[in-house]
């Protein structure tokens, strides 16, 4: 298992491939990878939400004002750049925060802390609606978005089932475009610090936890060590199963239930609901298309041949 | 082509368009869903899945046109507007059948091909729309008479 700085680098080191802008490196031949998160463990200190804040602080939105007129009116631009500091929900500046619940489970109290942040879905919605090309899964599980080509359409947070993303006006590509009536900035998220990812270092938030709550390794790996723990503690999983499988994989002691209800959740605070595959339908209907040409090509053929034969009848 | 043939062209290509272009978030933004009975416009998961289903009868149609119309040999009586129609209408199911792979969770394309397949899936229907009016308007045939 990945706990310690430099793990990553033996896995990424030489089969990085130079293609996204900036000089970053879009990493192949990976594995997928997923990470555990033991809630038992977490104290809510929130040192990984500020080292995930420094640490992103060069990918953050440099917006420019004023924004452009909106076009029809009723489009509201979204702006956080003036609350860059807020800490306890997602913003296009803040993309990890501490939800914490208060419960009584089973005649026992309990505080849990849980840091929230995109999940790393293995069927993405977010990355398979986008209509433009910006959002996509890595090899290596990973998703994200490509702050360079992102309009802010703020698509991939309707469809997120936990509406991860956060947008930021007055930056990106739609500047350029169509400004006041196409587009509206771009969205924001955690990308699982691909850039770190690359040079084999560990994401910032797991690295400056003081309790070792999270943990990163190949999937597989980490789905039997999170059901190990879920036994050892008598306890349940989250993320696992949701959407239809996610590579973040929470163990708490408490029910999820029970912590969603102990929980804030609205804009940018995210719920813990049960959450089915939101690609269910598209996984089942993509084989239905991709075998469609071969069918049309049989029935082609079948008439064709009928066809002949008639006319073979005709001669004779 | 029949002219019930061309009428059932036309309307899937309508309804592969619109529930395209439902994929960006412009009906919501521009008020189609506000009208009454329309709200099913901005819902991107209906129109998603609408889209796979006319692709699959698209995708079908298409196939079958490919071998009766090579049969018959009426390939030679294309005109350039018939070829370019044949391309274009070729990049757009080559796209849309890479998009469909992609959406598999098993598939993964690197940043650069994602944003490709989808600018030129988003592109080509555009020409296809214009090389169909400038057609229409210069009374240019896809076919030799
Ligand atoms: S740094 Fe570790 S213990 Fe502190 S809030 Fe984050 S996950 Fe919890
Ligand atoms: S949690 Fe939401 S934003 Fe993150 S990968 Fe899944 S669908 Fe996308
Ligand atoms: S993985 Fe990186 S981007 Fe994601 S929450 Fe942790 S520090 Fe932030």
């Amino acid at each position: 298992m990945l706990s310690r700085r430099k793990f990553l680098q033996g896995m990424v080191a030489g089969s990085a491939l130079s293609l996204l802008p900036k000089g970053a490196k879009a990493v192949r031949d990976e594995e997928e990878l997923a990470t555990l998160l033991d809630l038992s463990k977490c104290i809510g200190c929130g040192a990984c939400v500020e080292a995930c804040k420094e640490t992103n602080a060069h990918k953050f939105p440099k917006p420019q004002k004023p924004f452009p007129r909106m076009y029809p009116s009723r489009v509201k631009v979204a702006d956080w750049s003036d609350k860059q500091d807020v800490d306890d929900r997602l913003t296009p500046y803040n993309w990890l925060f501490i939800q914490t619940a208060y419960v009584t489970w089973q005649g026992k109290e309990y505080e849990i802390n849980i840091p929230r942040r995109c999940l790393h879905c293995q069927n993405p919605p977010c990355a398979n609606l986008c209509p433009w090309g910006a959002c996509l899964k890595q090899k290596n599980g990973i998703v994200r978005i490509n702050s360079e080509i992102c309009l802010g359409g703020s698509k991939c947070k309707s469809v997120c089932p936990w509406h991860i993303p956060e947008r930021q006006t007055g930056v990106g590509l739609y500047l350029k475009l169509l400004p006041s009536y196409a587009g509206n900035g771009v969205m924001y998220k955690c990308d699982r610090c691909y850039d770190r990812l690359e040079k084999g270092l560990l994401p910032a938030c797991i690295e400056a936890c003081p309790e070792g709550v999270q943990t990163i390794g190949p999937r597989k790996e980490i789905i039997a060590k999170a059901h190990q723990l879920a036994k050892e503690m008598s306890g349940y999983i989250y993320g696992e199963k949701e959407n239809g499988g996610t590579n973040t994989i929470y163990v708490s002691p408490v029910p999820f239930e029970v912590l969603n209800k102990a929980i804030d959740t609205g804009p940018g605070r995210p719920h813990l609901k049960p959450v089915p595959n939101s690609m269910a339908l598209e996984e089942n209907l993509g084989w239905a298309v991709l075998t469609a040409p071969l069918a049309g090509l049989a029935a082609g053929a079948l008439k064709v041949v009928s066809k002949l034969k008639k006319g073979e009848e005709k001669n004779e | 082509m029949s002219k019930k043939e061309k009428w059932f062209l036309g309307l899937l290509s309508f309804a592969l368009l619109f529930t395209g272009f439902a994929q960006m978030p412009i009906f919501k933004r521009y008020y189609l869903a506000d009208i009454p009975g329309f709200a099913w416009t901005a819902d991107y998961y209906l129109n998603h899945r609408l889209h796979y289903l006319l692709a699959f009868i698209l995708l079908f149609y298409l196939f079958y046109k490919v071998v009766t119309f090579f049969s018959s040999f009426q390939l030679k009586n294309l005109t350039f507007l018939g070829w370019l129609k044949v391309f274009l209408w070729g990049g757009i199911v080559f796209t849309g059948m890479l998009r469909v792979l992609k959406n598999f969770p098993q598939v993964v394309f690197d940043y650069k091909t994602v944003m490709y397949v989808d600018w030129i899936h988003l592109g080509l229907p555009f020409l296809l729309f214009i090389f169909f009016i400038l057609g229409k308007v210069a009374g240019i045939s896809y076919l030799r008479k």
